[in-house]
C-alpha cells in the first residue's frame, strides 16, 4: 500500500487511536453494569422482552466476546501495526544516525554548548577525550576534515524504540490471548475423595474434555482459623497415566498442579454425609472404607465391624467423629477422633490404628492455556518499554576540535531527545570532567 | 498506644496539615509553609508507625499479614502514598502550593477510613487472598492511584488558574504556579501513575491466573481498572497529538481520578463481582 495513500494515513493516525481507545473504554462500561452470561430469561425478566431482544442482537449478554467488541480490539491492533510501520523506519534512522555527518555549522547552533582551550595538538587532545568519553559510558567515534576534527559520542540510542516496545507488547498480549482461546480450554470437575476422573466439564456449555490421564483425589482438608473462618483448602492429587501413578502433589488455593500443560486449581469443595475411615490391623494391613453416617460397615476377612455413630459439627464441617468399633471378641469400643486424625484401639489380639474424617469432594478448576506465556512476555515487555520510553533518553555529545597554535580549541555541544533539564546537568558534569582532566594532563 | 489510635490521630494531623498549607498559600507566608512541611513529615512518621504497628499486631494475633487486605487498610495506604508522593514533588519542584490541594485528598481518604461504616478490624485472610502477588497487586495499584490523585489535584489548580487569571507572566504575584509548570507536573504524575497502574493490572492478572487459571475474566473491577488505564493512555496520546490544550489534559486528569474512585469504591458497592469481598 502507498504510504501517502489516504486510507493508509487514516489507519496510521493517532487521532484514530484516540477514537478507538475512547470507544473501547466507553463500551466496556456496558458489561460492568449489565450482568454478563446470564440465561436469556434473566434479561427478559429484568429488562423486558423488547430490550432483551435488542441485547441479544448486539450480544450484550456476552459483550466482551461479541463480534463488535472483538472488532474494536482488532481495529486497535491494526491501527497500532499500521502506525508503527508508518513511523518506525524514521525512528530507526535516528537510532542509527551518524552523528559525525553533522556540519560544524549545525553544531554551533545546538542548545547546549561549552568551549575551552586545551594544551596539545588536535590528535593528542582527541585521543585523551575519546578515552574519557568511553570511560563515562559513551560510545565514541571521530572524523577528521582538513580544517576540523569532530568527535561524536552517544548513549542510549536504542531507547528511542521504547514506545514501540510498549506498542508491540500490546500486540504480543493479543497474540497470547488468541493462542489461549484457540488452543486452550477452561472447565471444572468435582472429584470425591478416593476417586479419580479424567473428564473436565467445560464452561459456557462447551461440552466435556476427555484427558489422556486421570487425576485422583487422595485427600481433601480444610483448616480453620480459631474464629471459624476457613484458612486453607488443600487437596492431595495423584496423576494416573495408563494405570501408573506418575505424580502426586498437595495443591492449595494459589498453588495449583500442572501436568502436560493442564493446570488444576483448588476452587471449591463439597462436604458429604459420609466418612472416610482407614483401618490398620495389628499385622499392618490397611484398608480405606467409605461409610455413610450411622451405618455399619464390615471388613469380613478380618471379622471387623465399625461405624460412625456421632459427630461434632462446626458450620458445615465435622470437627470430630465418634467411631464404634468391634472385632467380635471384646465388647465394642467407642472413640472420639478429631477430623483427619488417627486413634489406636487396643484389643486382645493387638492394636488397631483407625482414622476417620468427613468425606469431601474437591472442586477443581481446570485450565489449559498455551498462550499465557506470550501474555506474560508481553506484560514484561510493556513494563520495560514504559520505563525506557519515559525514563531513558538518547543523549548525544559532539566535540569540535580546531588547532590554535600548539593548543586546541574545543567546542562541546550536545542534545537529548527527552528530559532536557536532566541532560543539562549531565552535560555540565561531563564538560567539567573532559575539561578538568585535560588541564591536568 | 495501638495502631488504631495512631491512625486515628493521623486523620486529624492531615486535616491540620491541609489548613497549614492552605494558610501558607492564602497568606503567602513562607514560615507557615515551612511549618506545614515539617508538620506533614511528622504526621507521615506517625502514620508509618501506625501501619507498622498494625502489621505487628496481626502477627501477635496469629494471622500475620501485611496491612493491605481490606477497604480500610487500603484507604490508609492510599493516604500514606499520596503524602509521600506529594512530599517528593514538593522537594523536587520546590513548590508548596500543591500541598493545599494534595493534603486535603490524604485527609479525605483517612476520614473516609475512620468514619465510614467499614470494617476497621484486622481479620484473617481467606485462602484466595493469601498470595504475594496480591500484595504486589495492591501496592502497585495504590501507588498508581496516589499519583493520579495528585495529578487531579494539579488539574484542579490548573483549571482554577486558567479560569481566573490569564497566565499573566507576573509569576511572583500569582498564588498558583504558572500553567506551564502545572501542566508539566500533571504530565509527570500521570506518567508515573500509568507505569504503576500497568504494573498493578499485570500483577493482578498474574494473581488471578495463579488462583483460578484465568488471567483476565472481565469482571467489573478488572474492567474498570482497564477503563481507568485507557483514560490515561488516551491522555498521554492526546498530549502527543498537537492541538489538545493543557485544559483538556487537566479535565482528563479529573475524569481519570473519577474512574479510579469508581474502580476502587463504586465497583464494590454498586456492582458485583469477584472483588466484592474487598468491601467488608
Ligand atoms: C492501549 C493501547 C496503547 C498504549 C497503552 C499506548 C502507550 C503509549 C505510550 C505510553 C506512549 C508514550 C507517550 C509519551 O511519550 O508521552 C505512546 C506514544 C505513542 N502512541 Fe501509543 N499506545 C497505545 C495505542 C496506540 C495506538 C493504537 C496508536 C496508533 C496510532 C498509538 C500511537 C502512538 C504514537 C504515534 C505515539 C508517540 C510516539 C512518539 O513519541 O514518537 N498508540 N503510546
Amino acid at each position: 500500500m502507498q504510504k501517502n495513500n489516504s486510507l493508509w494515513q487514516f489507519f496510521a493516525s493517532v487521532k484514530l487511536a484516540l477514537v478507538i481507545l475512547c470507544l473501547i473504554a466507553i463500551t466496556s462500561i456496558i458489561g460492568t453494569v449489565i450482568p454478563q452470561k446470564e440465561a436469556a430469561e434473566f434479561y427478559a425478566a429484568n429488562y423486558g422482552p423488547r430490550m432483551a431482544q435488542f441485547f441479544s442482537i448486539l450480544d450484550i449478554p456476552d459483550m466482551y466476546n461479541s463480534w463488535w467488541f472483538l472488532a474494536l480490539l482488532f481495529l486497535l491492533g491494526f491501527n497500532l501495526i499500521i502506525c508503527s510501520i508508518d513511523r518506525f523506519p524514521g525512528v530507526w534512522k535516528q537510532v542509527n544516525a551518524d552523528g559525525l555527518a553533522l556540519t560544524p555549522e549545525r553544531l554551533q547552533k545546538m542548545a547546549n554548548r561549552s568551549s575551552w582551550t586545551s594544551p596539545g595538538s588536535v590528535d593528542e587532545v582527541r585521543a585523551a577525550l575519546l578515552e574519557k568519553l568511553q570511560a563515562s559510558g559513551f560510545k565514541a567515534g571521530s572524523r577528521k576534515d582538513d580544517q576540523t576534527t569532530i568527535l561524536f559520542s552517544q548513549k542510549g540510542h536504542w531507547t528511542r524504540t521504547g514506545v514501540y516496545m510498549v506498542h508491540a507488547s500490546i500486540l504480543v498480549i493479543f497474540l497470547g490471548a488468541i493462542i489461549g482461546s484457540l488452543g486452550g480450554f477452561k472447565g471444572s470437575v468435582m472429584i470425591p475423595e478416593t476417586q479419580e476422573s479424567s473428564k473436565v466439564f467445560l464452561y459456557d456449555g462447551k461440552g466435556v474434555e476427555e484427558l489422556d490421564f486421570a487425576v485422583r483425589n487422595n485427600k481433601f482438608r480444610i483448616d480453620f482459623y480459631p474464629n471459624g473462618m476457613p484458612k486453607e483448602y488443600t487437596s492431595s492429587l495423584t496423576v494416573i497415566e495408563q494405570g501408573k501413578e506418575v505424580l502426586t502433589k498437595v495443591i492449595e488455593v494459589n498453588d495449583p498442579l500442572t501436568y502436560r500443560g493442564i493446570t488444576f486449581y483448588q476452587s471449591s469443595y463439597d462436604p458429604y454425609q459420609d466418612f472416610v475411615v482407614v483401618v490398620t490391623t495389628p499385622d499392618g494391613e490397611e484398608q480405606t472404607f467409605i461409610i455413610p453416617f450411622q451405618q455399619q460397615k464390615a471388613w469380613t476377612e478380618k471379622n471387623l465391624k465399625f461405624g460412625v455413630i456421632n459427630a461434632k459439627v462446626l458450620g458445615q464441617s465435622i470437627v470430630s467423629s465418634k467411631l464404634w468399633f468391634s472385632d467380635g471378641n471384646d465388647s465394642p469400643a467407642t472413640v472420639w477422633i478429631d477430623d483427619g486424625a488417627e486413634a489406636t484401639i487396643e484389643r486382645q489380639n493387638g492394636t488397631y490404628q483407625v482414622s476417620a474424617k468427613q468425606m469431601y469432594a474437591t472442586g477443581l478448576q481446570v485450565a489449559k492455556d498455551p498462550g499465557v506465556w506470550w501474555v506474560y512476555i508481553g506484560c514484561g515487555l510493556m513494563l520495560f518499554g514504559l520505563y525506557v520510553a519515559f525514563f531513558m533518553s538518547h543523549r548525544r555529545i559532539w566535540l569540535l576540535l580546531t588547532p590554535n597554535g600548539d593548543q586546541t580549541e574545543v567546542l562541546m555541544t550536545g542534545s537529548a531527545n527527552k528530559n532536557r533539564a536532566g541532560f543539562e546537568r549531565t552535560f555540565e558534569n561531563l564538560g567539567e570532567l573532559l575539561k578538568g582532566n585535560e588541564n591536568q594532563a | 498506644m495501638d495502631s488504631s489510635q495512631l491512625l486515628g490521630i493521623t486523620t486529624f494531623t492531615y486535616l491540620f496539615a491541609s489548613f497549614l498549607y492552605i494558610g501558607a498559600l492564602l497568606f503567602r507566608s513562607n514560615r507557615v509553609g515551612v511549618f506545614a512541611t515539617w508538620f506533614t513529615v511528622a504526621a507521615l512518621v506517625i502514620q508509618t508507625v501506625g501501619i507498622g504497628l498494625r502489621w505487628l499486631e496481626s502477627y501477635q494475633m496469629g494471622i500475620g499479614h501485611a496491612p493491605l487486605t481490606n477497604m480500610y487498610e487500603s484507604v490508609v495506604f492510599f493516604a500514606w502514598t499520596i503524602v509521600i508522593l506529594y512530599l517528593a514533588i514538593e522537594w523536587k519542584f520546590k513548590t508548596r502550593t500543591i500541598g493545599a490541594f494534595a493534603l486535603p485528598l490524604a485527609f479525605l481518604a483517612m476520614a473516609y477510613g475512620s468514619f465510614a461504616p467499614i470494617n476497621k478490624g484486622i481479620s484473617p485472610l481467606v485462602p484466595a487472598l493469601q498470595s504475594n502477588w496480591l500484595l504486589a497487586h495492591v501496592i502497585t495499584c495504590f501507588v498508581g492511584y496516589a499519583a493520579f490523585a495528585i495529578a487531579a489535584a494539579l488539574g484542579i489548580m490548573y483549571l482554577i488558574k486558567s479560569y481566573f487569571g490569564k497566565d499573566s507572566g507576573n509569576g511572583d504575584r500569582s498564588l498558583l504556579p504558572p500553567l506551564k509548570v502545572l501542566d508539566d507536573i500533571i504530565h509527570k504524575s500521570i506518567i508515573f501513575g500509568f507505569i504503576w497502574l500497568s504494573a498493578g493490572i499485570i500483577t493482578g492478572a498474574i494473581w488471578a491466573n495463579s488462583a483460578w487459571g484465568t488471567y483476565w475474566s472481565w469482571d467489573p473491577k478488572e474492567t474498570w481498572s482497564l477503563i481507568t488505564w485507557f483514560v490515561y493512555a488516551i491522555t498521554l496520546h492526546a498530549r502527543y497529538t498537537r492541538g489538545i490544550s493543557g485544559k483538556t489534559i487537566a479535565w482528563l486528569s479529573l475524569i481519570g481520578l473519577l474512574a479510579v474512585v469508581f474502580t476502587y469504591y463504586g465497583v464494590n458497592f454498586l456492582l458485583s463481582g469477584l472483588h466484592s469481598y474487598g468491601s467488608n
